[in-house]
C-alpha cells in the first residue's frame, strides 16, 4: 500500500477515533434527556438504513424501495427475541394472546437474529422479485414491505406478533448493560458502535472483489454477465446483505423508541430513507451519514419551532403551526435538488484533501475580493 | 487440428423473422477466424448466440468437443419454425446456460458498441474481470481473510495492463480514454478472464487506418502471447484479409462462402452480396 493511502487511511480512523470520543464525552457530561442525543441517536440509526439502501440503490444498481418492511422485520424479531420471559407470560403485554416464545435472549443475540430474520424474508422475496428491472423492482419491492406489514399485524400470528397491539418491555437502550455487570452502557455510544461496525463491513463489502462486482452489475448488466459475474446471484446477495442491515436498523430503532408496532413502518419510513440517500448522494456511503444526521436533526430539532410558534425568536403562533414545519422542509428539500442535483457528496466520499481543496478555493476567493 | 468452437446448424428465428439460418462452422485451435458480412447478415446474432446471450432456436454448439449450448424448436417456435432440420436435435437434452456461465468456460467476448464499466477507473475495470475465477466466498473477501488472493488479482491486473500499454493510464476513467484505448481496455479486460477462445466484435469500428493496423498487430501479439483462438466480426476489409486464416461469409443470416481470404476475395457470391449482383443490360 503507498504510503497516501496509508496516511489517508490513519486520517480517517483518528477523525473517526475524534468523533467516538466527542460523543462519549458529550453522553457522560451533558443531561441525557437533551435533544442532541435524541438526533444522535436516530441519526445513527437512519445512517446504517440509508447506508444499507445506497449499497442496494447506489452500488448495484438495483431500485428498492422495500426498506421499511425488513426494518420491521428486524424490529419484531428483536422485540419477540429479547423480551423476558415472565412478560411474555404475563397479560402486561400479550394481553388478547398466549406467547407462543418461551425464551428470551441478550442484546448481542437479539440484534444478530433481528439481521438475519429480516435477510431470510428478503432472500425469498429475492427469488421471484429480483428478476424484475428498475421500476418494477421499485413497486414490487414497495408492495412486499406493505405485505409483510399487513402480515404482521395479522390476529392469527398474535400470538407472535401481538398483532396489531404494542410490544413493549423488551431490551431497550435504558437496559442495556456491560455483560457481566450492571453497569448501564452509554445510549447514544452504544448506537454509534453498532452503527459504526455494520457501516465499517458495508464499506468492506463495497470495496472488496464482491463489491467491484455489484458496481460492475450498476454499470452494465451485459458487459457484467460478459466477464462472468453471475448477475442473480450478486444481486441476491446484495438485496439479503442490504436487509440484514436493515433488520440490524429496526431492531436499533426499535430500542431507540422502547415500544414497536406495525404501524411505524409505512412506506412513508422507506420514502424517508430514499431522500436521506438522494440527499446524500447516490453511492456515497459518507453522504448518506451526513445527510441522515443533517435531516434528523432538521426535522426532529432545528425546524421545530416552526410547529411550536416561536422560531429564531420570532414569535407568530398563527403562522409557526402544527404543519409548518413540512412545508419549509419540502422547500428546502426543493432547493437542495436544484442546487446539489446530485446529492451533497455525489458519488464521492468525504476525503481530506477534497475538503481542505475546496476551503482554499472560498479562502482564495475572499481574499480576491 | 483441435476444433475449439463448432457450431452445427445454428438457427437462429425471432418470431418470423429468421436471423442466422443454418449456419455450420468451426474454428480451430490457435486460427484467427473472421466472420463477415453486409449489415444485418446475423454475425452479432451468431456471437449472441455463442455467448448465450439468445438461446437459439435450433441446433448446437461445442466447445472443445463438448456441447454447451443445445436446443431444438419446441412448443408455439415448432410450428412457426422456418429453418432446416427442426428435428435434427430433438432426441438431445436442451442446454441453455447463461452468458457468465460461458464466460467461465473460457470464451471471452467483447462488444460492438463498446461496454466499459462507466463508473470505474481502467485498473477496476480489468480488476472485476477475475472476480469470477475467485475461489474466496463472500465472507473471507469482506473479512479480508483472502488479502492475498486480492493481491495476487492485483498484481496480475498489473501486468496485464503493462502489457497492453494502459498502465500509465491506471487511475483514469475508463469512459475518459481515447476511443483506441477504450478498445484495448476492452479486450484487456476480456483477457482477463483468462479466455482460450476470444469473441471479437467489429473491433476496428470507428478506428482510423493507422489505428486499424496498430489493432491488427495487437491482435497478432495477445493471440500468440496468451495462446487464444479468435474469431471476430469486422467491416474492415484490409484487417480480415490481413490477419485471418480463415473467412466465414454470411449474408440474410445464411453462410454463403468460406475459405482463405485469397478464395472468399475471388468468390462471386460474396462480390454479389457485398456489390449487388449485376442486372442484364
Amino acid at each position: 500500500m503507498d504510503r497516501e493511502k496509508r496516511n489517508h487511511l490513519i486520517r480517517l480512523f483518528v477523525a473517526i477515533a475524534a468523533v467516538y470520543g466527542l460523543v462519549l464525552v458529550l453522553e457522560l457530561t451533558m443531561r441525557p434527556t437533551h435533544m442532541l442525543f435524541t438526533v444522535l441517536k436516530k441519526g445513527a440509526i437512519y445512517s446504517l438504513v440509508a447506508v444499507s439502501m445506497n449499497l442496494l440503490n447506489g452500488f448495484t444498481g438495483l431500485f428498492s424501495l422495500g426498506q421499511a418492511g425488513f426494518m420491521l422485520v428486524g424490529a419484531y424479531t428483536y422485540a419477540i427475541f429479547t423480551m423476558p420471559v415472565e412478560v411474555k407470560a404475563s397479560e402486561r403485554v400479550y394481553k388478547y394472546y398466549d406467547c407462543i416464545v418461551g425464551f428470551d435472549t441478550g442484546v448481542f443475540v437479539g440484534l444478530l437474529a433481528a439481521g438475519l430474520a429480516a435477510a431470510l424474508f428478503a432472500f425469498l422475496i429475492g427469488l421471484p422479485v429480483l428478476r424484475l428491472k428498475s421500476d418494477y423492482l421499485a413497486i414490487a419491492t414497495l408492495g412486499f414491505a406493505e405485505i409483510i406489514r399487513a402480515v404482521f399485524q395479522w390476529d392469527v400470528l398474535g400470538p407472535l406478533t401481538n398483532g396489531a397491539n404494542l410490544l413493549r418491555e423488551f431490551k431497550d437502550l435504558s437496559r442495556i448493560t456491560f455483560p457481566f455487570t450492571d453497569i448501564p452502557v452509554p445510549q447514544t455510544f452504544f448506537v454509534f458502535v453498532v452503527c459504526g461496525i455494520c457501516i465499517l463491513l458495508i464499506v468492506l463489502l463495497i470495496n472488496s472483489s464482491f463489491g467491484r462486482a455489484f458496481k460492475a452489475i450498476r454499470d452494465d448488466e451485459t458487459a457484467a454477465e460478459a466477464m462472468g459475474i453471475n448477475l442473480f446471484m450478486h444481486k441476491e446477495l446484495s438485496f439479503v446483505i442490504s436487509s440484514f442491515f436493515a433488520g440490524v436498523s429496526g431492531a436499533l430503532l426499535a430500542m431507540f423508541q422502547y415500544t414497536v408496532q406495525a404501524q411505524q413502518f409505512r412506506s412513508m419510513l422507506t420514502y424517508e430513507i430514499l431522500l436521506i440517500v438522494v440527499i446524500g448522494g447516490i453511492g456515497s456511503i459518507s453522504g448518506s451519514c451526513i445527510a441522515s444526521f443533517l435531516y434528523i436533526a432538521l426535522s426532529e430539532w432545528w425546524l421545530r419551532g416552526l410547529d411550536m410558534g416561536t422560531f429564531l425568536g420570532i414569535h407568530a403562533e398563527h403562522i409557526f403551526r402544527s404543519g409548518f414545519r413540512r412545508l419549509a422542509f419540502s422547500v428546502i428539500i426543493m432547493l437542495i435538488v436544484l442546487f446539489f442535483s446530485r446529492g451533497i457528496m455525489g458519488d464521492k466520499e468525504l476525503s481530506w484533501a477534497r475538503t481542505s481543496a475546496r476551503l482554499r478555493r472560498i479562502f482564495r476567493k475572499k481574499e480576491a475580493v | 487440428m483441435k476444433k475449439v468452437l463448432e457450431l452445427d446448424s445454428v438457427t437462429m428465428q425471432f418470431g418470423g423473422v429468421v436471423a442466422v439460418n443454418d449456419l455450420s462452422m468451426h474454428v480451430d485451435e490457435g486460427e484467427i477466424v473472421a466472420l463477415i458480412g453486409p449489415n444485418g447478415a446475423g454475425k452479432t446474432t451468431a456471437f449472441n448466440c455463442i455467448t448465450g446471450v439468445y438461446e437459439p432456436t435450433n441446433g448446437m454448439i461445442c466447445y472443445k468437443g463438448e456441447a454447451i449450448i443445445q436446443n431444438h424448436p419446441s412448443g408455439k417456435m415448432a410450428r412457426q419454425y422456418a429453418g432446416l432440420e427442426p428435428d435434427k436435435f430433438a432426441s438431445q437434452k436442451v442446454l441453455n446456460p447463461t452468458p457468465d456461465r460461458i464466460t467461465k468456460l473460457g470464451i471471452a467476448r467483447t462488444f460492438q458498441n463498446i461496454r466499459l464499466f462507466r463508473s470505474m477507473t481502467v485498473f477496476d475495470n480489468v480488476l472485476t474481470a477475475m472476480h469470477l475465477r475467485m475461489k474466496a466466498g463472500i465472507f473471507s473477501d469482506v473479512f479480508r481473510i483472502s488479502w492475498k488472493e486480492e493481491q495476487a488479482m492485483r498484481q496480475e491486473t498489473e501486468e496485464l495492463l503493462r502489457r497492453q500499454d494502459l498502465w500509465q493510464f491506471r487511475d483514469e476513467l475508463a469512459t475518459s480514454l481515447p476511443y483506441g484505448k477504450q478498445r484495448r481496455l476492452e479486450i484487456a479486460r476480456a483477457l482477463a478472464t483468462k479466455p482460450d477462445l476470444l469473441l471479437l466484435d467489429e473491433p476496428a469500428a470507428g478506428m482510423n487506418p493507422q489505428e486499424t493496423q496498430e489493432l491488427a498487430d495487437f491482435i497478432r501479439e495477445i493471440k500468440d502471447e496468451y495462446d487464444l483462438t479468435v474469431l471476430m466480426i469486422e467491416h474492415h476489409m484490409d484487417l480480415v484479409m490481413r490477419i485471418s486464416d480463415r473467412i466465414y461469409v454470411l449474408d440474410f443470416g445464411s453462410l454463403i462462402a468460406e475459405g482463405t481470404p485469397e478464395e472468399v476475395q475471388s468468390n462471386q457470391r460474396v462480390i454479389d452480396a457485398y456489390l449487388g449482383v449485376a442486372e442484364d443490360v
